[in-house]
């Protein structure tokens, strides 16, 4: 409990806060999407996946990475990829999915 | 074989100028024949964080434009064996100069030195494109800020569409102490957001102030940034060295803890 509580404050820290805006502000500047554009994605991604699991809205971080260049990832042969962190509150599925 | 680096960072302000100082220093002391260019034609300022202001009779234009040789205009740092700079000029503008002259410039040089070191203007408009054009390898200053983080993300694209594939990063003015209360972005951070591979982080050091006031590079002095800086250069020079973010202590309690742990 304590963990979660000391996780919770350092996630609204200032640094946390730089970090998350960063990453979106280079998707918006990388993609050349809008920045509308991308939280509306953004909140459909989180629309969608909660239809599964329980989200944590707050939490859900969107990026871009250019995987030329200096990556390492191995085999890549598109510019960019999208990433996202979505962090849920538990992995137990909602009710039952038709 | 010689290579050309040059130091960019997209956002002005960051500490570019006084890393190129540094790292030249650095690479001197380490025995390299260095030569620094000063690539920001009309604002110039490496000289004077190198405290070899009064020094300059030729520039970098009147060497392009065939005014003077290239030995004339290079100004030798006593302090240091294999320490030279070529200032940049001060009453010209930026279009004085196109991206073939500073491929050619810095050519000619290379036959005389190990590292040619390239102190590139902010912005992202000629005086970049100049500076790069000639350049091997690129080392990109951020603070970890997020104006100057974006900067450098914009700066990191056009390297690379650019075709220059060795491409490092340097967080400069790192304040341990308040990453680790969560109030900065942390060097790990940065490197995550930027996906650029990790030459050095440079803690935000009172010396650097102190140096810069005096003209004297602070490269492998027993300062932290001093220390922060060498490091960098082994790097370049191809060396293992480890990471370790070297504790710089604010205000009398954090001179105080830092003193009875060396205790």
């Amino acid at each position: 409990m304590k963990n979660r509580r000391t996780a919770v404050r350092k996630r609204n820290r200032s640094g946390a806060i730089a970090a998350k805006r960063l990453r979106f502000l280079l998707a918006a500047d990388q993609t050349g999407f809008p920045p509308e554009v991308l939280a509306m994605l953004k909140s459909d991604l989180y629309r969608v996946l909660s239809r599964y699991v329980d989200v944590d809205a707050s939490g859900l971080e969107l990026s871009v990475r250019r995987t030329d260049g200096n990556t390492t990832e191995e085999d890549v042969d598109f510019p960019a990829a999208l990433y996202t962190v979505i962090p849920v509150r538990s992995l137990r599925l909602k009710g039952t999915v038709s | 074989m010689s290579e050309v680096i040059v130091v960019t960072s997209g956002k002005g302000g960051v500490g570019k100028t006084t890393t190129s100082a540094n790292i030249g220093t650095g690479l001197a002391v380490l025995g390299k024949r260095t030569v620094m260019i000063d690539t920001d034609i009309g604002l110039r300022n490496l000289d004077v964080v190198m405290g070899l202001e009064n020094r300059i009779v030729y520039n970098l234009v009147d060497v392009v434009e065939g005014n003077c040789r290239m030995k004339q205009a290079l100004i030798r740092d006593k302090r240091y064996p294999n320490l030279y700079l070529l200032p940049s000029a001060q009453t010209r503008d930026k279009s004085a100069v196109n991206p073939e002259q500073m491929i050619k410039l810095v050519d000619d040089l290379r036959d005389d030195f190990d590292y040619i070191l390239l102190d590139c203007p902010a912005g992202i408009e000629q005086g970049f494109q100049n500076a790069v054009a000639g350049a091997d390898r690129a080392l990109v200053v951020t603070t970890p800020e997020v104006s100057a983080i974006r900067d450098a993300d914009r700066i990191i694209g056009l390297l690379e569409a650019g075709q220059l594939r060795s491409i490092h990063l340097i967080v400069n003015r790192v304040r341990h102490d308040m990453v680790r209360r969560g109030d900065m972005m942390s060097v790990d951070d940065v490197m995550d957001i930027l996906a650029v591979p990790l030459i050095g982080a440079v803690p935000d050091d009172e010396a650097i102030v102190i140096s810069t006031n005096q003209g004297e590079p602070l490269a492998g002095t027993d300062t932290a940034a001093g220390q922060a800086f060498l490091d960098i250069c082994r790097r370049l020079l191809g060396e293992d060295v480890p990471f370790s973010l070297p504790n710089v202590s604010y205000g009398l309690l954090g001179r105080l803890t830092s003193f009875l742990k060396r205790a």
